[in-house]
């Protein structure tokens, strides 16, 4: 590690497209380490399919970020020359992928909200915002099926499968609050109508999980503590080690290309 | 395979796609999955990442009966002696345009 971070300007809509983006990289980057190692290699595909659509919408919104902050970093500087502290994104996504049935279940729980959150998003008045919203909104409706499909089948096949899938939920769910909070920077955009306020999406999320719990014979754990802190900065150990393998190279070689 | 039972051996899908301007669908490979859906999941990550197609068939490998290699001769030599079965033996006339 030779290089410093970069100090980013956090106006409101930076720090929006900030954490979205980063929601996106960090999850993208999670499913990409599935990559000759998922059970099967229809399911490596799918995975890999998943993160790179994730990656594309990480690095539509850094593009964003960066013409927003106006200040000259790139897409690149965001992803690979911030430390952990300064990275937005929830801690659901940096979670370690764990087995099979935990990464999802991950998936499922952030594809539920994110496919309604884009598709509402596609009614932004920031045409930037409107535009990646459309493009995601397709994307994460896939993921939200081929998640739920496998959720209901894993639930609902072996004994060991639910078990996991069990395990899964039990172990994800104080991280699934954190989607539908809104801060005071963030309540601001959504004051001014640029973006929607996340918490508006509960009840349709909560019917989604429902159902497809309910289908796959997963008991859905009652609402209780969960975790946060992911949107401001304060992270769980996980994603430092994440960030230490991601940006090892540009870190090491910066400006390198290939 | 013989040491395994039917219901550890995820079943064989055989996957056909329609490509964009194509009128039929081709047979493009195949893959294993749980049931028909997944094949199809499975089948759109595998098989459509680069805008390969519009529209996917999946069918279970055991529902195909195929012609057996080792009767080719049998089933398919004959046909090559009767060149006049091809319709290549009068003019078109120049009405016709394109065929």
């Amino acid at each position: 590690m030779t290089t410093t971070s970069i100090r980013v300007v956090e106006t409101p809509l930076v720090l929006y497209a900030l954490r979205r983006a980063d929601d996106a990289l960090v999850l993208g980057h999670r499913l990409s380490e599935w990559c000759g190692h998922a059970p099967a290699l229809e399911e490596d595909m799918a995975l890999a399919n998943i993160g790179l659509d994730l990656l594309g919408q990480a690095r539509s919104l850094y593009s964003y970020a960066a013409e927003m902050e106006a200040a000259g970093h790139t897409e690149d500087d965001f992803a690979f020359h911030r430390d952990a502290p300064q990275y937005r994104n929830l801690l659901l996504a940096e979670l370690p992928n764990g087995d099979f049935a935990r990464t999802i279940l991950r998936q499922f729980f952030y594809a539920a909200f994110a496919d309604l959150y884009w598709r509402a998003m596609m009614a932004s008045p920031d045409p930037t915002l409107a535009a990646i919203a459309a493009k995601s909104e397709k994307e994460t409706a896939y993921h939200l099926r081929h998640s739920a499909e496998w959720v209901i089948r894993l639930g609902d096949g072996t004994e060991e499968s639910h078990r996991r899938a069990a395990d899964a939920v039990a172990y994800l769910w104080p991280y699934t609050g954190e989607m539908f909070e809104a801060d005071a920077a963030e309540r601001a955009l959504v004051d001014a109508g640029t973006v929607l306020d996340p918490a508006g999406f509960r009840d349709a999320w909560d019917k989604t999980v429902s159902d497809i719990l309910a289908e796959a014979t997963l008991e859905k754990p009652a609402a209780g503590w969960m975790q946060q802190g992911g949107r401001s900065g304060r992270h769980s150990e996980h994603l430092g080690h994440l960030l230490a393998v991601m940006q090892s190279v540009p870190r090491a070689i910066p400006g390198a290309t290939w | 395979m013989s040491t395994q039972t039917n219901k550890t051996v995820t079943p064989l899908w055989e996957v056909f796609i329609r490509s964009r301007n194509g009128l039929a669908h081709k047979h493009v490979g195949s893959l294993h999955a749980a049931d028909a859906t997944l094949a199809l999941q499975a089948a759109r990550d595998v098989y459509t990442r680069r805008g390969e197609g519009l529209s996917i068939w999946v069918v279970p490998s055991n529902a195909i009966t195929a012609s057996d290699p080792g009767e080719k001769g049998m089933m398919f030599e004959p046909a090559e002696s009767k060149i006049y079965r091809h319709p290549t033996f009068y003019e078109v006339p120049d009405e016709v345009g394109h065929m």
